[in-house]
């Protein structure tokens, strides 16, 4: 049994910069500061190359929907951590795009992989994102793509003798909820599962962007028609500082009045 | 005086990212260079930035967490990025850009961390530029990291315990000898080699040696390999208790070992009966130095341009939480930054460390242009069988052909006119980068105030500070690149090419007035005339000025070259963000108010540079001449003063002009109260002109300066730095 692991994950801002909202649906700087690979998509696309390379005969595909030129910048460091694919669509990634939007965009970019299985097919992706934590598109393309096994919070997929999943999926109170199901297709929506970042290797980069960047040459421009969505005000959020300066406390005194504080 | 309108300025937005840095230093068009840059990052921001905050710096041994790094640096790709696919690397080609790039990453965070991933290069370097296709095929593959095999790593030994090997390459005391020479069987050589400061000795496998010969069966000194299994002594060394670059391993090794004479570096002949090694150990460390100097005085760059992030937090955040700053005012928003002073010395750091940077990257492009020109230079003399005189009087005409214009698609006049350039800017980016750096690195520290000098400091600013001081030291200390500069900046092939650049910044000037390009045309300008008139000038005694032992005259003419490169570059490579710019998305957001500031960073930088070749240039032409004194004849040329109010009547204004040009006798003086008369040398005016219009040319730099300053209070910065402190 082998795999088509399609990674679905888009690029946010590196989440260190300050960006200032601008009127109407943007972000002023945006386009200037440097990205990164969604957190969660990143996590979930360590667990797809771990998974193929312990599957033989599986492949691994990154479908993104993200402006094509910071999209490339990402690759210079996604594109070293496994082998993989790139389907590229060139499209808007802020956080004001919605998830009804973007799912077909991500479930079409899909059906189009050549030589596509269903029966090998695993959609894995981000269960939310940094910029926008709807935690609904995974679930939108599963259903577009008629998949209906699907998890979300995924923290742990077990691979059984007979080829059947065991999988963790995040609940209340700090707990996992462990599901079976007999195998692909599937969807899963990852929260941070369990792997390293795997360290930087341009031999594997070199190899990838052979094929990255012709991909990211023909990737098709969309157009998100953001009419559906109205944004009525835009806001940074308040940075919050209290400080007290105290002399001589017993450090129980201290504490009492951090608790009381947390309580409040 | 004509005035023109200034359009609404465009400020910077953010701190310039990697596109923009990628078109400037021209690799946006190599992904494979950007990957390794991450790559690189990956490392330094990652374990080698945790070693520094967790103070691994402190101590001078080779730890384990010390030793952590060469897997890390291994895993990241950038051992093998040294070695071309045939020796089981992955990049193609050159590797001076490629060695640049890693080098500013790693020293962006640790300059000891690059010293000592780069230290494996420079051990290998005389193989690769020298060696035979036996030892490069031998010593490269095993040097590349391949998995469940070791990795060979090696060390550079040239520096010998006092009074032997420093600045001085040519008082070795480390000798070869034979051995064993047995009949038709290969000699065995016994070689013995004390080092100092030997990078990379705590764990290096092989050394490459620099020795002279103890032999008469033995032609000249060599660089030769030593293995740590050769038999006989092969003892480390107590480390070295240096103060810098901790997170590289030196230590004093002693070598006394026998090894076959094929490890001499490049090979040999035998010639009735003596061993004539094919280079001698000065030629092989002349290859090697001429590239991988080019790094070290990238360094220094990086951690310029580092320290400007934290010295913004630091300043804007330098009053926040007390109770005169409060939310929304100057104070708490700006912190120091209200203060014009913090602002213009920041502005300085930026402008030197993108000039620096500007020449270091440059200069790594250009030698990857020279590599392959050379490698066919040396097989076309090969064929020619040139050497010696032959080779020089080859070379001779090829630089005729170059100055003339002619064959400038000949590869190999190509080579001589580029070398003639690497010869020069080799020097310059050591010299300039680590020096002038080091004294600017200074300023940064001292921008943070006392957190400067501890360990705490964001960017380990204070760390940086020191560590540039080896890094002006170590492959050659100044005094060295002045030397070579001041021999290597008088070849005519260079001359012309300096020559051609004037016009070219005039050029640049008219349609961009506001980088300073015209300031900086006019100083090149004077530093031209000034080295000519140097080569031809003799001293108030008689005595010749432009000549190798006048260090007082040629090194200081040197310096002020390296001024003049640096900001010739930084130019060029605005002008290259300015044309690609726009092509590049990311980069064309906000692009008209990065230009703004790159353009104002750049005309500082031609001021300073100005400045700085202005005074070197008149202290060199007029402080070899004796001041004139008061003597019978010179008192008799000037006015008296009662003369010149008798004149004012028919000449009115006279007496107070003449004051201000000439030397003016007051009533009961015997001569105005002076050192002298008033100097007027002859054949001077062209000089004093060119002084004067530079003075001039200054109009606008400190408007520039300004408007730097006014950006960098608004620039937006990450809330916090992206390594540990
Ligand atoms: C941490 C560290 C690592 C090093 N790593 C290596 C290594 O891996 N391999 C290696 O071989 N070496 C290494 N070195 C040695 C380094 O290259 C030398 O220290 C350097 O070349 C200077 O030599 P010196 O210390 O003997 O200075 P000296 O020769 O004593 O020079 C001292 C000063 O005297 C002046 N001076 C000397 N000669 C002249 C002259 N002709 N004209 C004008 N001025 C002059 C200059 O101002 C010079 O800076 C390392 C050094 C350090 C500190």
């Amino acid at each position: 049994m082998s795999y088509q692991i399609v990674v679905c994950g888009s690029i946010v801002p590196d989440p260190l910069q300050t960006l200032e909202p601008v009127a109407g649906p943007a972000l002023k700087n945006e386009m200037m500061l440097p990205s990164v690979l969604d957190p969660w998509a990143w996590h979930s696309l360590f667990e797809a190359a771990h998974l193929a390379k312990n599957v033989a005969g599986s492949k691994v595909y990154l479908v993104s929907v993200a402006p094509k030129a910071k999209l490339q910048q990402v690759m210079m460091t996604v594109g070293q951590k496994a082998p993989f694919e790139l389907i590229a669509v060139d499209g808007p990634a802020s956080g004001f795009t919605d998830a009804a939007e973007i799912a077909p965009l991500l479930a079409d970019a899909i059906k189009s992989i050549p030589g596509l299985d269903q029966s090998k097919l695993l959609v894995f992706g981000g269960w939310e994102s940094a910029s926008r934590g709807a935690g609904s598109t995974m679930q939108i393309v599963g259903e577009l793509l008629g998949i209906v096994n699907q998890f979300q919070g995924v923290d742990k997929l077990t691979v059984g003798a007979d080829g059947s999943f065991e999988i963790l999926e995040r609940i209340e109170g700090g707990k996992h909820q462990v599901s079976k199901c007999a195998g692909a297709p599937a969807v899963l929506g990852w929260a941070t599962g369990s792997l390293p970042e795997p360290p930087n290797n341009p031999q594997i980069g070199m190899q990838n962007m052979r094929a990255i960047m012709p991909a990211l040459q023909k990737a098709k421009p969309t157009k998100v028609a953001t009419d559906a969505v109205k944004f009525a005000s835009v806001a940074l959020p308040k940075q919050q500082r209290q400080t007290k300066i105290v002399k001589d406390m017993p450090a129980d005194e201290i504490a009492k009045e951090i608790v009381a504080w947390i309580q409040e | 005086m004509t005035t023109t309108l200034e359009k609404p300025i465009e400020s910077l937005r953010t701190l310039p990212g990697d596109d923009v840095r990628a078109i400037l230093w021209r690799f946006a068009d190599r992904y494979d260079l950007q990957m390794l840059v991450q790559s690189a990052r990956g490392v330094a921001r990652g374990p080698v930035a945790r070693l520094v905050a967790e103070g691994e710096r402190l101590s001078h041994d080779w730890t384990a967490r010390k030793n952590e790094l060469l897997k890390a640096y291994d895993d990241a790709g950038l051992t093998s990025a040294f070695m071309g696919p045939e020796h089981g690397g992955y990049l193609d080609g050159p590797k001076n850009l490629v060695h640049a790039l890693i080098v500013f990453e790693l020293s962006w965070v640790d300059a000891g961390a690059a010293t000592g991933c780069m230290a494996g290069d420079l051990a290998l370097a005389p193989i690769h530029e020298r060696g035979t296709q036996a030892q490069r095929d031998f010593y490269m593959s095993h040097a590349c990291p391949k998995p469940g095999e070791k990795t060979w790593r090696g060390a550079f030994a040239l520096t010998e315990p006092l009074p032997y090997v420093g600045v001085e390459t040519g008082l070795l005391n480390g000798k070869v000898r034979i051995a064993e020479w047995k009949d038709g069987q290969e000699p065995l050589l016994q070689v013995d080699k004390r080092g100092r400061f030997i990078t990379n000795m705590g764990y290096a496998n092989f050394v490459t040696a620099a020795v002279d010969t103890a032999d008469p069966k033995i032609k000249s000194s060599c660089m030769i390999i030593l293995h740590e299994d050769d038999p006989g002594t092969w003892d480390r060394g107590t480390p070295t208790k240096k103060l810098v670059h901790q997170l590289s391993s030196t230590t004093d090794p002693v070598l006394s070992l026998k090894v076959p004479a094929s490890r001499i570096i490049g090979g040999y002949t035998i010639k009735d009966g003596v061993i004539i090694p094919n280079y001698s150990h000065g030629e092989v460390i002349e290859a090697v130095f001429r590239r991988t100097r080019v790094t070290v005085g990238l360094m220094t760059a990086a951690k310029l341009l580092s320290a400007v992030e934290p010295v913004i937090r630091y300043q804007r955040g330098r009053f926040r939480g007390g109770e005169t700053a409060q939310p929304g005012s100057p104070r708490y928003d700006l912190g120091l930054q209200t203060k014009e002073d913090v602002l213009h010395r920041l502005t300085d750091i930026w402008a030197t460390g993108e000039a620096a940077a500007s020449l270091g990257f440059y200069t790594a492009r250009l030698f990857d242009e020279i590599d392959p020109l050379e490698r066919q230079r040396d097989a076309s003399f090969r064929e020619r069988k040139l050497t010696g005189r032959a080779a020089l009087k080859e070379t001779q005409r090829l630089e005729a052909l170059a100055m003339a214009g002619k064959d400038g698609a000949d590869p190999l006049v190509k080579f001589v006119k580029l070398d003639s350039l690497g010869n020069v800017f080799c020097p310059a980016t050591k010299l300039w980068n680590t020096g002038h750096g080091a004294n600017t690195m200074r300023e940064a520290v001292s921008l943070m105030g006392g957190y400067g000098i501890t360990e705490d400091c964001p960017g380990f600013l204070g760390h940086k500070w020191m560590d540039a001081q080896l890094e002006a030291t170590y492959e050659g200390p100044e005094a060295v690149q002045r030397r070579q500069l001041s021999i290597t900046m008088t070849n005519e092939l260079f001359l012309a090419q300096f020559k051609d650049w004037i016009p070219g910044m005039r050029a640049i000037a008219s349609s961009h007035p506001g980088t300073g390009a015209c300031t900086l045309a006019t100083a090149m300008q004077m530093w031209l005339w000034t080295l000519r008139h140097l080569q031809e000038a003799k001293d108030a005694d008689g005595a010749k000025l432009y000549t190798s032992n006048r260090q007082g005259v040629t090194f200081p003419l040197a310096d002020a070259l390296c001024w003049l490169l640096a900001a010739r570059q930084f130019i060029l490579d605005t002008l290259e963000l300015e044309r690609k710019g726009p092509e590049n998305p990311t980069v064309a957001e906000g692009l008209a108010g990065t230009l703004q500031f790159y353009m104002d960073l750049c005309h500082v930088q031609s001021a300073r540079a100005a400045g700085e070749v202005g005074r070197i240039c008149a202290e060199l032409v007029f402080g070899y001449n004796r001041h004139p004194a008061w003597t019978a004849e010179s008192c008799s040329a000037c006015y008296l003063s009662d003369d010149l109010d008798a004149l004012e009547g028919l000449i009115p204004g006279i007496a107070s002009s003449a004051r201000a040009y000439t030397d003016v006798t007051e009533p009961g003086q015997e001569h105005a109260d002076k050192a002298g008369p008033c100097v007027c040398f002859e054949n001077m005016e062209a000089f004093t002109k060119m002084r004067m219009r530079m003075d001039g040319c200054l109009t606008g730099a400190r408007l520039a300066k300004d408007r730097a300053a006014e950006s960098l209070q608004k620039v937006m910065i990450p809330e916090a730095l992206d390594y540990p402190l």
